[in-house]
């Protein structure tokens, strides 16, 4: 009884550590966040505001185009993230299903290709956007973001179209069903769970991408949110408004947040797909 | 008999293909191969962005004179071992606390992933607020607890810049790591515990002769992952730091991107990146050396 008391009270601590470990830097920014100004530049740090302020909220807005980059941001993701699975998806339902020579070599050169460092193509890629005039252009991001996660996107969809039932393609074939009309009609509804799991990745991975949208994006107005809260700056250049900047912060995160809590368990199914059954 | 020109199963596959390949062509095969090419010419400013043969120029300037070069690739290899070996001890006590069954488990879990899902970008900039030299809360807290005398600058001073750099990361990717091990964890079949407890095994021989085999797999890949992303670090260290002070946290990615850019000397920047394409291919060629063995041996 008391060994398992002992035990219960260790893995509350050990827990209790990793929870503190993973959360604090968020909580600091959501303090500091809502603290008035005078209070974020004080020393000794003060860790409860003797009030809430939402200052910083406000001229967050007022004073940059935050309001903007989140427009972008969520153009540019919604816009990758579909166009990503468009073309993935009708990828793999060519690779899981009609049988093609070297599909599973193909899958592993573009699963292979994606490995390597995103800078080693910002050279060739920023010779293409600037010769086409597409600097400071949604598609700059767009494009780049939906291709660098077709191979994840292809892999997860594709495995999960090979366990779909054959006999049920067979028999929509018989009901008169085209090609088209049944990847679009009975594939891809079943497939939704898939689709929907590929989809909270990679609109993961375009709202947090960073290296492209600082590359293509020059103009204040047309960066993306980590971007622009990056480059924030105040009066001068070497006055950082840490009140704005953590303001900024839980807005843009706040959705992240949301999409954790409510799809946990697809984040860690799609992220581990692969890895466990090898 | 009306005759439908129709398709064959491999055109119709081909055709479904074909906007994957194209995205993935423009993208990614065309900008490799545009590196083998530039990096054999000179593109700059200085050249008016006109493209002149300069042959292996470039290369062997890297290889040999190019001390910026040098110092980026030992900071790179030293941040990408330290931080994944760090994130790898980490990652596996997390995923070990959260296998057990406790209450609140789906919130410990959910606050595990969080660190991944931010944007490390942002993230970085709020590790900078905690780093602050004179408001930043991680000189407060040491000041409190009686750790350190007086504030330190973490950003402002080697070795200790660098050191911030690994614990951001190491706080920002041990959720990547921790999500792997943990579903490597639940894929062991319970009745092998049984069995080894049976033989005599305790909590530590379980560990040994059951966990740590079974999760090999799983800890290849995930390390394989993460080192290649550790070696290409770039948000964190451009937010932080921009790779100073002196250059002491300047990464390979950092400096291809800083020397490139301040010029637009595109020619030097595409040999960068064809040495940087080689060095992760020896990672890579290195790490599935281990898989191999274990293949060997099982």
């Amino acid at each position: 009884m008391r060994q398992k008391t002992m035990y219960s009270i260790l893995v509350f601590f050990g827990v209790g550590v990793v929870v503190f470990f993973s959360l604090a830097p968020f909580l600091w920014q959501i303090i500091t966040s809502m603290k008035p100004a005078n209070e974020i530049f004080s020393r000794p740090v003060r860790y409860i505001p003797s009030h809430i302020d939402f200052s910083a909220y406000v001229k967050i807005f007022s004073r940059h185009p935050f309001a903007r980059q989140i427009m972008n941001s969520i153009i540019i993701a919604c816009a990758g993230t579909f166009l990503c699975l468009v073309a993935s998806s009708l990828a793999s339902y060519a690779l899981a299903r009609l049988h093609l020579r070297g599909e599973r070599g193909f899958l592993f050169f573009l699963l292979f290709l994606s490995l390597f460092p995103p800078v080693v193509l910002i050279v060739p890629l920023y010779e293409m956007v600037s010769t086409f005039g597409l600097m400071n252009n949604w598609l700059a991001l767009i494009v780049p973001y939906a291709a660098l996660n077709v191979p994840f996107a292809t892999w997860v969809l594709t495995s999960f179209f090979r366990q779909i039932p054959e006999a049920l393609e067979d028999a929509a074939r018989v009901d008169g069903l085209s090609r088209l009309g049944i990847l679009v009609r009975i594939i891809l509804p079943l497939a939704a769970p898939a689709l929907a799991t590929t989809a909270i990745l990679v609109f993961i991975f375009c709202w947090n991408e960073f290296l492209f949208a600082l590359t293509f994006m020059t103009r204040a107005t047309s960066r993306t949110v980590p971007v622009g809260i990056a480059m924030l700056s105040g009066a001068s250049q070497y006055e950082i408004p840490w009140d704005q900047i953590s303001a900024a912060t839980v807005l843009t995160t706040l959705p992240l947040v949301a999409f954790v809590v409510l799809f946990q368990r697809r984040i860690v199914e799609g992220l581990t797909a692969g890895a466990v059954k090898g | 008999m009306s005759r439908k020109k129709r398709l064959t199963e491999a055109q119709f596959a081909y055709l479904l293909l074909l906007p994957a390949i194209f995205l993935f062509g423009l993208v990614i095969l065309y900008p490799v191969a545009r590196n083998v090419y530039l990096s054999f010419h000179e593109k700059s400013i200085t050249t008016g962005m006109a493209e002149h043969f300069v042959g292996l120029k470039h290369y062997l300037k890297i290889l040999t004179t190019d001390l910026r070069f040098r110092q980026a690739l030992g900071n790179t290899v030293y941040f990408t071992v330290v931080s994944v070996a760090l994130e790898f001890i980490l990652g596996l006590s997390f995923a070990l606390l959260l296998n057990l069954s406790f209450r609140g488990r789906n919130f410990a879990r959910a606050s595990v992933i969080l660190p991944w899902a931010l944007p490390t970008a942002v993230m970085a900039m709020a590790w900078r607020w905690i780093y602050h030299d004179v408001y930043g809360v991680a000189n407060d807290l040491l000041l409190r607890l009686g750790i350190l005398k007086e504030a330190v600058a973490w950003l402002g001073q080697h070795p200790l810049a660098m050191h911030a750099a690994i614990f951001s990361d190491a706080w920002k990717t041990t959720s990547f790591m921790a999500l792997m091990f943990l579903a490597g964890l639940q894929s062991i079949p319970q009745d092998l515990y049984a069995a080894a407890s049976i033989d005599g095994a305790g909590i530590w021989g379980r560990f040994r002769y059951v966990t740590l085999p079974l999760l090999r797999p799983v800890m290849v890949l995930a390390l394989l992952f993460r080192s290649l992303q550790a070696f290409a670090v770039f948000d964190l260290i451009w937010v932080l730091t921009q790779g100073g002070p002196g250059g002491t946290t300047e990464t390979l990615s950092v400096y291809l991107y800083s020397y490139t850019f301040r010029y637009l000397n595109l020619g030097y920047g595409s040999a960068l990146s064809m040495v940087i394409f080689g060095l992760t291919l020896i990672i890579i060629f290195v790490i599935l050396l281990f898989r191999k063995e274990e293949v060997e041996l099982g």
